[in-house]
């Protein structure tokens, strides 16, 4: 597998696998407008999966944006692990979501930067829509962190517990410094301090105290995962699996 | 239609109705990018609205089925992501028709398209579709679909 399709891919991973986790909120949703939110966040993801994926299927020759999406196991995904995390209750998806789209937003507008002009325009499409989502999951976390004497513990919890799956946003591997050296990968540590900017700033708001780095999680761009995936994978590609080349 | 005429293309291109709003055309949405006429072929280039927009697969069949209906079997479609489409793009006739129908166009004031007040409250940020957000007014207390600038 070519350096660059391997990049594709994991930036069409996390898309996908986020976008999965997005859908299972759809008609679980805490109100009705926060269940079409959530949704229309998962509609986003999987429009921006598919640009990539589609690009990636170009780059491999052989497989369909399909194949890649549905006919892969596990260990063939590259996303970030904090995508597949489960939900829980809401505020752990807020939190999740939220240190995600901080990432994704300044993974974007770099990734629109590169040489590489089709990862450049699927970025700049997707910088617009992540903006929206960042935005979003903003407010909620200021509004459930500056809550009631319920809401705010429950979130801090959260926000300690997934903490430990940001380290690997900014890690640098060999694919990507090969890609970097090329002017066609993002230099993700340098994104860091400005994802931090935007991180400490949500956290004052929110009345939230910002865990300490400790162990961090990695292996995901690898394809080392947690044990969600498979169970997130066997019910997204069920249907492909028990009937291939099934269309609807 | 063999003779490379790109504006006839255009014209027929603008009877067919954005599939969520059919008081406007996809030429007035502004997802039509370009029309080029190459070696006997039609190229028309469409950008989506929003990445997973479900309309696009929509509008991208209507649009074939109009050509052809139209004795046009000669062109591509082709999907093109840059510039990434903005609202922009929307003239300002095409914003009154929004208005008309009950949709708050873009814009930096959003305005109720019943009373035209600007006294306005968000309800939420996403709406039925993915460009609309959801409105309501203060003072006719009627709920709109604002059409998010991006």
């Amino acid at each position: 597998m070519s350096s660059l399709l391997q990049y594709t891919l994991r930036i069409a991973d996390s898309s996908l696998i986020l976008g999965q986790r997005m859908s299972e909120w759809c008609a679980k949703g805490p109100t009705l407008e926060e269940d079409i939110a959530l949704s229309n966040i998962a509609l986003d993801l999987f429009g921006q999966a598919n640009g990539f994926y589609e690009y990636a299927a170009e780059l491999d020759g052989e497989k369909s944006a399909d194949d890649l999406a549905f006919l892969r196991n596990e260990r063939e995904f590259f996303n970030h692990q904090i995508v597949e995390l489960e939900n829980g209750h809401f505020g752990d998806t807020i939190v999740r979501n939220f240190l995600h789209d901080g990432f994704n937003f300044l993974f974007y507008t770099e990734l629109a930067k590169s040489k590489d002009e089709t990862l450049a325009a699927l970025a700049a499409k997707s910088i617009k829509e992540v903006k929206y989502h960042l935005r979003h999951t903003s407010n909620w976390l200021i509004r459930l962190g500056d809550g009631t004497e319920e809401s705010n513990p429950k979130v801090q919890t959260s926000l300690n517990n997934i903490w430990q799956f940001t380290g690997e946003l900014f890690e640098m591997d060999e694919i990507d410094n090969e890609l970097l050296s090329a002017g066609i990968a993002v230099d993700n540590a340098s994104i860091k301090s400005e994802w931090d900017n935007i991180v400490n700033k949500t956290l004052k708001k929110a009345k939230l105290s910002r865990p300490e780095d400790g162990y961090m999680a990695t292996g995901g761009k690898k394809g080392m995962h947690t044990e969600h995936l498979g169970f997130l994978l066997a019910e997204m590609q069920f249907l492909q699996r028990a009937h291939p080349n099934a269309k609807w | 239609m063999q003779n490379g005429n790109t504006n006839k293309i255009w014209e027929l291109l603008d009877t067919v109705p954005d599939p969520e709003i059919p008081v406007i055309s996809v030429v007035e949405l502004g997802v039509i990018r370009n029309v080029e006429y190459k070696k006997n072929t039609y190229f028309i280039s469409i950008t989506p609205t929003y990445s997973g927009c479900p309309a696009v697969k929509t509008f991208t069949d209507d649009i074939s089925n109009c050509l052809k209906t139209n004795g046009i079997e000669n062109f591509e479609l082709k999907k093109v992501y840059s510039p990434a489409w903005t609202t922009n793009w929307m003239s300002k006739a095409t914003k009154e028709k929004l208005k008309k129908y009950g949709i708050a166009p873009p814009s930096d004031s959003i305005i109720c398209p019943q009373c035209d007040s600007k006294n306005t409250a968000l309800i939420s940020d996403f709406g039925a579709t993915a460009c609309k957000a959801l409105y309501k007014c203060n003072d006719c207390l009627e709920p709109f679909e604002f059409f998010k600038c991006i």
